[in-house]
C-alpha cells in the first residue's frame, strides 16, 4: 500500500474561483474570521485553518463541488456540526472543508411506516422534535444531541445513553444516498427493513468520512414508551456497583440505560447540577422503560438486585421531574469535571464489563504516577468507560503527558479483550492507538475499502486509518512484553 | 469442537495462488438459497465450537461451523438466546451459515436482524490472510465495520471463522392472539399497533386472521392482552417455529418462492394474476412470501411498485427449470439472478468491493450476483 503520494501544493487562489463559480455567493468562506470557527472540532487541542470552507444549498451544487475537487485532485473534509470528540472533521491543510449545514430540513417524515427521511445538517435531537405530535422519537441519545448533526451520527456511528437498549445509529438508520468523490448519487437501503447486495449501508456508518458525503438519511422512528423509571444506587465500593450491573443482566432485564460514575465525577456533577447525588465511591443510574405494567415489575426487580449488592442507599424516581433530576448530574458530567482543571481530555475505550474493578484500579495506579486525577463515567451497560484526565494545557509537557496516559488506557481496553473507541471515532486522535488494535494485513483490508470507494484517497485522507509507516514508527517507541508490534515491517 | 483455523487458511491460500474457485459448505441446509454454488467444495462445519461465552457480557462467540441447536442450547442453560431468531432450516444449520445469509425470524422488525447482533468476527479473505474486525464488546467504531458488511454476504468476501454476537435473555412470558383480517385490514391493524408502545415481538397475516406475539413480564402481557383483545392462540410458539422455519401448510407447495422485502404499511399488493392464498404476510408487513410461477421481471415490477424489493427464496423446482430453460434468463431459479438488480454505480461499487476482499474471485463467485 502506497502511503507517499507526490502532491503539489495547491494554488488556492484560481481554485477558490472556479469553485465561486459553480456556488452562489452566500457558500463560500475564504477569509480568516470566517474560517476561524472551522479550525477544530470538538476536540480542540488539534487545529488546522481551512483554506477554504464551502456549503453548499444545493445537491446539485455538493456535486459540482466533489466534481472539481476530483478533476483537480483536492482533497475533501466533509463537516456537520463539527461536534466529534476525535478531529474526524478537522481541516487539513490541503482540503476543501464541505459543510452540511445548509442541508438541514426533514424531508419527509412517513407516519405509518414510522421513518423520516432527513437531509444531513438536521440535529439529532431535532429530528425527535419534528416527530413528537405523533408520540414518535429517534432513539440514539449522544450527549451532544442538541447540536451534532444526522450526518455527523451516521458518519461516527454515535451511541448515546440508551444504546444497551435501542442500539447505535446503525441500528437506526434504514438508508442513506451519498456522493461519491466524483459527485454520483449511490442511494443504500430506504423504507424497507433489508435490500439486495452487500450491506454497505452498515459500512458506511463509522466510516469517518472516508468513503463518501451523506447528503440524505432515513431513520427509524419509535413509538415513545409508556413510562420510564430510574433506580439510583450509591456504594462505598466500585466493585460491588460493578457486581450490580453484571447481576441486573443476569437477572433478565435490559435496561434503557446503566450507568456508572466514580468519587470523582459524582464530586464535580454535584458540585455542577445539584442533582442531589449521595457522597459515594460509585453511583449507578438504571433506567427501565416500556409499559406501565413491565416497568413496574422490572424496577422491582432492579431494587431487589441493587439491594444484594450491598448498595449503601437507593432511590427510585417517583415521577418524570425526579427523573431529569437524576439524569441531570450524569449529562453535565463533563462540563462538571471541566470545572475541576483548566483542561480535561476525554478518552472512550470499551472493555467487557467484567474487567471493570481491575481497568479502574490501573487507572488510579497511572493517575498517580502521572500526578494527573482522572473522573470515571461509564456506560456501564455496555463497557463503554470515558476516564476524564484533568490537565492543564498551559503547563508545558502536560498536555503530551496526558495523551502519553491516555494511549496506555486504550492500550489497556485492548489487551482486556476491549477496544480504542466506543463511540467516538479514531479521527486523527487514535491513530497511534489503531496500531495497537490492528496488525498489518488488517489496516491494509481498510485501505482496499477505503480504495474500492474512493480510489484517489481524496475523502478525508488521513483520517481514521493509521498508514503502516506510522505503525513501524510507533512500534519503535512501544515495545510492550519485549514484543515489537509489526515486526514484519522495515523499520525506517 | 475444534480450531481449523490453519487447514483452512492453507486452502484458501492455495486456491488464490491456483485461482480456483471455493465453494464453501457449512451444514449445507442452506445450498437452494442465492445462485447455484460453483467451485470445489470447501466444507467448514468441522471447524466448530463455542470459544467464549460470558452470559453477564450478553455476549458469545463461536466459531462458524457450530450448529445453531448448540448455540441455542448453550444460552437457554443461561436463559438467554440469540435476539434475532434465526431459521435453522435444517437440522445442521450453523451459525456462518446464518450469518451468511443473515437469516432473522420473526422477531426481526421489533428486535432487529443477525447483522444488527454482530460484534466481531475472524475472516479469511480471498488471498488467504487470516484478520480479525470489531471485537466482544457492545460498542466499538475502531476501523470500517467489516464485521456487519460480512453479514448477507454469501460467503462471497471472506471466509467466516469466528463470530461474536450480541445475546439478550428470554422474556419472563409470551403469548400470541389472533384477530379476523383479510389482508388489507391486516396491513392497517398490524401497523396501527407497531406505532403503540405495546411489547409485541412478531406479528404475521394469512388472509384470514392476524398473529400478534406480545412478551414481556406476566402483568405487562396481560395488561397488552386487553389491549390488543385477540382471540388467545393456545399454540403460538408451534406457529411461530412452523412460520420461521418455512414448515407451514402455506410453504408446502412447489411453485418458487419468493420474498418482497417492502415498507411495512404498503398497501397490499393485488393483481389478477396472483391468488389471494399465494400471499403470506410476516414482519408486520415488511416481508411478504409470495408462492408464484411468475417471471423474475414481472415480480421485480410488483415489489418495486410496493416500493421495495423481491428475491426468488426458494425454488423448490430448480433443477427442473434448470434443464427446461438453460440461459436462466426470464424465469426465477438458481441459474438466473435471483435478487433484485442494482442500480449501475452501486453494482459498480460492489465489484470494487469484492475486489477488495476477494481479488482473485474464488469465494463462492457467483453465489450472489452472476457477475460478483
Amino acid at each position: 500500500m502506497s502511503t507517499h503520494r507526490k502532491k503539489t501544493p495547491i494554488d488556492w487562489q484560481p481554485f477558490i474561483l472556479e469553485i465561486a463559480k459553480l456556488v452562489s455567493t452566500d457558500s463560500l468562506l475564504t477569509t480568516p474570521e470566517a474560517l476561524a470557527p472551522y479550525e477544530c472540532d470538538g476536540l480542540s487541542v488539534y487545529k488546522q485553518q481551512p483554506a477554504m470552507v464551502v456549503l453548499p444549498n444545493t445537491l446539485e451544487e455538493a456535486q459540482a463541488v466533489l466534481k472539481h475537487c476530483h478533476n483537480k485532485q483536492v482533497p475533501v473534509v466533509a463537516r456537520g456540526a463539527g461536534t466529534g470528540l476525535s478531529g474526524g472533521a478537522m481541516p487539513l491543510e490541503n482540503a476543501v472543508v464541505l459543510s452540511l449545514a445548509k442541508f438541514n430540513n426533514v424531508l419527509n417524515i412517513d407516519a405509518s411506516n414510522r421513518t423520516a427521511v432527513v437531509q444531513p445538517g438536521v440535529r439529532n435531537l431535532a429530528i425527535s422534535e419534528a416527530v413528537k405530535h405523533l408520540n414518535f422519537y429517534y432513539a440514539p441519545d449522544p450527549s451532544s444531541q442538541i447540536a451534532c448533526t444526522i450526518g455527523g451520527n451516521v458518519a461516527e456511528n454515535s451511541g448515546g445513553v440508551h444504546c444497551l437498549k435501542y442500539g447505535l445509529t446503525v441500528h437506526n438508520v434504514m438508508g442513506i444516498k451519498f456522493l461519491n468523490m466524483q459527485g454520483e448519487l449511490i442511494e443504500l437501503g430506504g423504507n424497507v427493513l433489508d435490500s439486495p447486495g452487500y450491506d454497505l449501508l452498515a459500512l458506511m456508518h463509522g466510516s469517518e468520512g472516508l468513503l463518501g458525503i451523506i447528503v440524505e438519511v432515513t431513520v427509524k422512528l419509535l413509538p415513545k414508551p409508556e413510562l420510564a423509571q430510574v433506580v439510583l444506587a450509591a456504594f462505598d465500593d466500585v466493585e460491588k456497583a460493578g457486581q450490580a450491573v453484571a447481576d441486573i443482566i443476569a437477572a433478565g432485564i435490559v435496561p434503557a440505560g446503566l450507568e456508572m460514575m466514580d468519587r470523582l465525577a459524582i464530586k464535580a456533577a454535584e458540585a455542577f447540577a445539584k442533582a442531589g447525588y449521595p457522597a459515594a465511591e460509585a453511583i449507578l443510574l438504571c433506567e427501565v422503560d416500556g409499559t406501565e405494567a413491565g416497568v413496574h415489575d422490572h424496577i422491582q426487580s432492579v431494587e431487589k438486585v441493587m439491594q444484594a449488592a450491598g448498595a449503601t442507599e437507593i432511590r427510585t424516581s417517583q415521577n418524570e421531574a425526579e427523573r431529569l433530576q437524576f439524569w441531570a448530574g450524569r449529562k453535565a458530567a463533563f462540563p462538571a469535571v471541566g470545572r475541576l482543571a483548566p483542561d480535561y481530555y476525554c478518552m472512550d475505550g470499551t472493555i467487557p464489563k467484567a474487567a471493570l474493578p481491575s481497568v479502574l484500579k490501573k487507572i488510579a495506579q497511572w493517575s498517580a504516577e502521572y500526578q494527573l486525577p482522572v473522573a470515571n463515567v461509564f456506560h456501564a451497560g455496555d463497557g463503554n468507560m470515558h476516564p476524564l484526565i484533568l490537565y492543564d494545557a498551559n503547563k508545558p509537557g502536560e498536555l503530551e503527558q496526558t495523551e502519553a496516559f491516555g494511549k496506555k488506557i486504550l492500550a489497556l481496553c485492548v489487551e482486556v479483550g476491549g477496544s480504542i473507541t466506543g463511540e467516538h471515532g479514531v479521527g486523527v486522535e487514535k491513530l497511534d492507538s489503531m496500531c495497537v488494535q490492528f496488525k498489518q494485513h488488517e489496516l491494509e483490508q481498510f485501505f482496499a475499502v477505503k480504495h474500492a470507494f474512493d480510489p484517489d484517497k481524496l475523502l478525508n485522507p488521513g483520517k481514521a486509518i493509521p498508514t503502516l509507516h506510522r505503525c513501524a514508527e510507533l512500534g519503535r517507541m512501544h515495545v510492550h512484553d519485549g514484543q515489537l508490534p509489526h515486526p514484519e515491517l522495515e523499520r525506517f | 469442537m475444534s480450531d481449523l483455523s490453519n487447514g483452512l487458511q492453507q486452502t484458501v491460500q492455495a486456491a488464490y495462488q491456483s485461482k480456483t474457485p471455493l465453494n464453501i459448505i457449512g451444514g449445507n441446509s442452506k445450498s437452494w438459497y442465492g445462485r447455484t454454488a460453483v467451485g470445489s467444495p470447501l466444507h467448514v462445519s468441522d471447524h466448530s465450537g463455542i470459544i467464549h461465552y460470558q452470559p453477564s457480557e450478553l455476549m458469545i462467540t463461536a466459531r462458524a461451523g457450530t450448529p445453531l441447536t448448540e448455540i441455542a442450547d448453550t444460552l437457554d442453560e443461561h436463559r438467554q438466546r440469540l435476539p434475532f431468531d434465526p431459521p435453522h432450516f435444517g437440522e445442521h444449520a450453523t451459525i456462518g451459515g446464518t450469518v451468511a445469509c443473515n437469516f432473522s425470524g420473526p422477531r426481526r422488525p421489533y428486535a432487529g436482524s443477525c447483522r444488527d447482533f454482530m460484534l466481531g468476527c475472524r475472516i479469511i479473505n480471498g488471498k488467504g490472510e487470516v484478520m480479525r474486525f470489531g471485537g466482544e464488546v457492545m460498542k466499538n467504531v475502531a476501523g470500517f465495520d467489516v464485521t456487519r458488511l460480512m453479514a448477507g454476504s454469501l460467503g462471497t468476501l471472506g471466509l467466516l471463522l469466528d463470530i461474536s454476537l450480541k445475546v439478550l435473555p428470554h422474556r419472563l412470558a409470551e403469548q400470541t392472539l389472533t384477530l379476523d383480517a383479510d389482508f388489507p385490514a391486516a396491513i392497517e391493524i398490524m401497523n396501527q399497533w407497531a406505532a403503540t408502545p405495546l411489547p409485541v415481538t412478531a406479528m404475521a397475516a394469512d388472509g384470514k386472521r392476524i398473529y400478534f406475539r406480545i412478551c414481556g413480564t406476566p402483568s405487562a402481557v396481560e395488561k397488552s392482552r386487553q389491549q390488543i383483545n385477540g382471540d388467545l392462540f393456545e399454540d403460538g410458539w408451534s406457529f411461530w417455529k412452523a412460520l420461521r422455519e418455512h414448515t407451514l401448510a402455506y410453504f408446502d407447495d412447489p411453485r418458487p418462492l419468493w420474498r418482497f422485502s417492502v415498507p411495512q404499511a404498503a398497501a397490499h399488493i393485488q393483481t389478477e394474476a396472483i391468488d389471494e392464498q399465494d400471499w403470506f404476510i410476516g414482519w408486520g408487513g415488511a416481508q411478504r412470501w409470495l408462492r408464484s410461477d411468475l417471471p423474475f421481471d414481472a415480480i421485480q415490477k410488483l415489489a418495486h411498485n410496493a416500493g421495495g424489493t423481491a428475491s426468488l427464496f426458494r425454488d423448490k423446482n430448480s433443477d427442473k427449470n434448470r434443464n427446461e430453460n438453460s440461459d436462466g434468463s426470464s424465469h426465477g431459479n438458481q441459474e438466473g439472478e435471483v435478487f433484485a438488480p442494482l442500480a449501475p454505480a452501486l453494482m459498480q461499487l460492489h465489484r470494487r468491493v469484492k475486489h477488495a476482499f476477494d481479488p482473485a474471485n474464488i469465494l463462492n463467485p457467483g453465489r450472489m450476483y452472476r457477475e460478483l
